[in-house]
């Protein structure tokens, strides 16, 4: 009895204190493990997106060094006020760089998750041979440097290059585009054709919202512009089509085999189910592609520098430009910050449309 | 259900024209599916070609394909001239040269580059992979007071867009002496927070018993870390290893801002654009090709040789989406 007694007792100090022992020592190996990551995120990621907050409000040039005390000062909100609302040349480039990065963005997102869809759920077919080809085919661009595929599209598209040379092998009466230098936009080239322009529309054209002609509010992308659009889509469709096409496979063939036994046609199939059971990827995708869109760099900087006529100044570029080239760090900054802003307000509309008719 | 059935077709899809849209379907699904492989991989494909032309033959015939002889010819003569397109283009062939690749190797510090690119690729890589597994490890697996917190924090970090730390954190490197440097572009991308996520995901999906059994045994957390768990995580680290090594192969932000300023450790993509930059009018398209390939070539190596592993992890990517 007494021996029956003592035993489990036993037993249970010896588990407390191993455990007591594990969970010290959970401890000390969880902050161990952690304290590299967490420091390194603190000091690359953390503290620079509030650094980036507060010489948003400070003339700071980017040269005098910052431990000098006339380095820089308080500026206020004049940075933020010159970007957004004061009339003038700040506005009017802002506001170039904002329209064209949203007629960028709302070109290429639809397209390449369109397209991205469209390729997955065909490599998804069962009687599609040659799946492992498709799938490499179309993923490869996207592992391949910015710089090159911005070169090599540079090259494709100058004006005795081969995409003007393939035009003009379909079409004859084809006259080359000068697809790297020309600031005319689409819409307006469209337009165009039926004789409208900025003489012939009237006066209302001529009225500035932000610093910026209503005429130029509705140019569409410049021709140059759309090149880098197609660009984009083309690099990004692969790594999409991909993630689309993991979530086709984790559908489970049941679903499918029990819709065709009710009657379904493929087309129903895919509206009624194969659609809303992609719901969450889809968000996933357009919320990738609005955050890299927004942020396009790399291809205006090789491309286009900006250029022609300030067509291709993307928001992104306009933040490196007043920073690095024209010695405004607190301007650059306080740019970065309302592109933060945009991008996050994007995010949150977008996870709204998707996600009510997610709930339907 | 019973408002759903009649508006389906009952037995439409023996019908004669139900059987030849079938029989079409694979037929115009395959065919989209090769013009939209033609559309990817023919830029490539044109670009190694071309990267063997001489210079005018670049600009005037790009669509010749077929290498003939005489192979490796001189595009510059005796007298310093340069051979015009029709002397190494007969309609659709060429005469091959390798003087793209020769002129961007001697003339422009190709190798140079590509040594910076490797050596920081490599080092960027192995810290990611062991930081990041570490990190990943202690959020999925220990209990400790904030563990919660610090998961949320480093998930936040995912949402400020790179873009945004281009201006703070080029001040703060420069601050910490870290501008023009090596360390500029390494010590700031040795830990991601996605790195850390995909691992906590992983090791969230493997059975903890090994562990327990290893604990039970009297091994501690740091011994069983690394006799234990690291060997077990293979795929899920060569997945890792791969996104971070091509990520830091093609990054261009980082090295634009950091490396700027020593042309000694410029990298790849760092030292193409600057050679298209530095060209003016003229563009030197037979070194801009030849150093493309160059670029590409090894990073599409890998692709072939761990292919599985970049899907892999596209798919961790994606169900971290949902």
């Amino acid at each position: 009895m007494a021996q029956t007694a003592a035993e489990p007792r036993l037993a249970t100090a010896k588990g407390e204190q191993s455990l007591t022992g594990k969970r010290a020592q959970d401890i000390i190996a969880g902050y161990t493990f952690l304290a590299p990551a967490v420091i390194i995120l603190t000091v690359f990621l953390i503290i620079p997106m509030l650094a980036a907050i507060y010489f948003s409000f400070t003339d700071w040039n980017g040269i005098t060094p910052l431990n000098r005390a006339d380095a820089y000062g308080f500026v206020g909100i004049e940075n933020y006020q010159r970007l957004l609302f004061e009339e003038g040349r700040r506005q009017e480039v802002f506001f170039t760089s904002l329209k064209n990065t949203i007629f960028f963005v709302i070109g290429v997102v639809p397209v390449q998750t369109f397209l991205a869809l469209l390729l997955a759920v065909i490599v998804n077919q069962r009687w599609l041979r040659g799946k492992g080809f498709f799938r490499t085919a179309f993923y490869f661009p996207s592992i391949t440097s910015s710089v090159v595929i911005s070169l090599i599209f540079m090259w494709l598209f100058t004006r005795n290059g081969l995409i003007n040379g393939a035009i003009g092998a379909l079409f004859p009466n084809y006259s080359p585009v000068t697809w790297l230098e020309d600031p005319n936009g689409m819409i307006h080239n469209f337009l165009g054709l039926f004789g409208i322009t900025r003489n012939t529309v009237g006066a209302w054209a001529e009225s500035e919202i932000a610093s910026v002609s209503l005429w130029n509010w509705i140019s569409g992308p410049s021709v140059t512009m759309f090149m880098i659009m197609i660009l984009n889509t083309w690099t990004t469709i692969g790594t999409l089509m991909v993630i689309f096409l993991a979530a086709l496979q984790n559908i489970p063939g049941q679903v499918y085999e029990a819709a065709t036994v009710d009657g379904a046609s493929p087309l129903q199939i895919f509206r009624k189910i194969t659609v809303p059971l992609l719901r969450p990827t889809t968000f996933f995708v357009i919320t990738l592609g609005l955050i890299g869109t927004f942020q396009v760099f790399d291809q205006i900087f090789v491309i286009s520098v900006g250029g022609p006529a300030n067509t291709t100044l993307t928001i992104a570029y306009l933040v490196y430009r007043s920073g690095f080239t024209d010695s405004r760090m607190g301007l650059a900054a306080a740019t970065a910050i309302v592109l933060f802003i945009i991008i996050f307000v994007f995010t949150l509309i977008q996870r709204r449309i998707t996600g009510e008719t997610a709930n339907k | 259900m019973a408002t759903a059935a009649p508006s389906v077709p009952v037995g439409a899809s023996n019908t004669p024209v139900a059987q030849t849209i079938r029989r079409l379907v694979p037929i115009i699904g395959t065919l989209v599916l090769v013009f939209f492989a033609l559309i990817q991989i023919l830029p490539f494909a044109f670009t190694l070609v071309n990267s063997f032309k001489c210079l005018p033959a670049i600009n005037a015939a790009p669509g010749a394909f077929v290498p003939v002889a005489p192979f490796n010819v001189e595009c510059v003569n005796n007298e310093g001239r340069t051979l015009s397109a029709e002397a190494t283009v007969n309609g659709a062939s060429f005469n091959p040269t390798l003087d793209g690749y020769q002129e961007v190797i001697e003339g422009a510090s190709l190798p140079r580059w590509l040594f910076n690119t490797v050596f920081i690729a490599v080092v960027i890589t192995i810290l990611r992979v062991f930081f990041d597994s570490l990190a990943g490890y202690a959020l999925a697996r220990l209990k400790f007071p904030g563990n919660r917190a610090v998961f949320l924090l480093i998930l936040g970090t995912l949402m400020i867009p790179g873009i945004v730390l281009l201006i703070p954190r080029f001040i703060i490197l420069q601050q910490l002496g870290m501008l023009n440097q090596y360390t500029g572009v390494i010590i700031p991308l040795m830990v991601d927070a996605f790195g850390i996520f995909l691992m906590k995901q992983f090791f969230e999906s493997i059975p903890d018993e090994i562990e327990e059994a290893a604990l039970v045994d009297g091994a501690n957390r740091f011994v069983m870390f690394f006799r234990v768990v690291l060997p077990m995580a293979t795929p899920a680290l060569t997945a890792l290893a791969i996104f971070s090594f091509q990520g830091a192969w093609n990054n261009f932000l980082d090295a634009l801002v950091v490396l700027q300023g020593a042309q000694e450790l410029w990298t790849l993509p760092l030292g193409l654009a600057f050679l298209r930059g530095q060209s003016g009018e003229t563009l030197r398209w037979h070194q801009f090709l030849a150093g493309s390939v160059i670029t590409t070539v090894p990073i599409a190596i890998i692709f072939f040789a761990f292919q599985r592993y970049f899907v892999e992890g596209v798919n961790y990517s994606g169900l971290a989406g949902t």
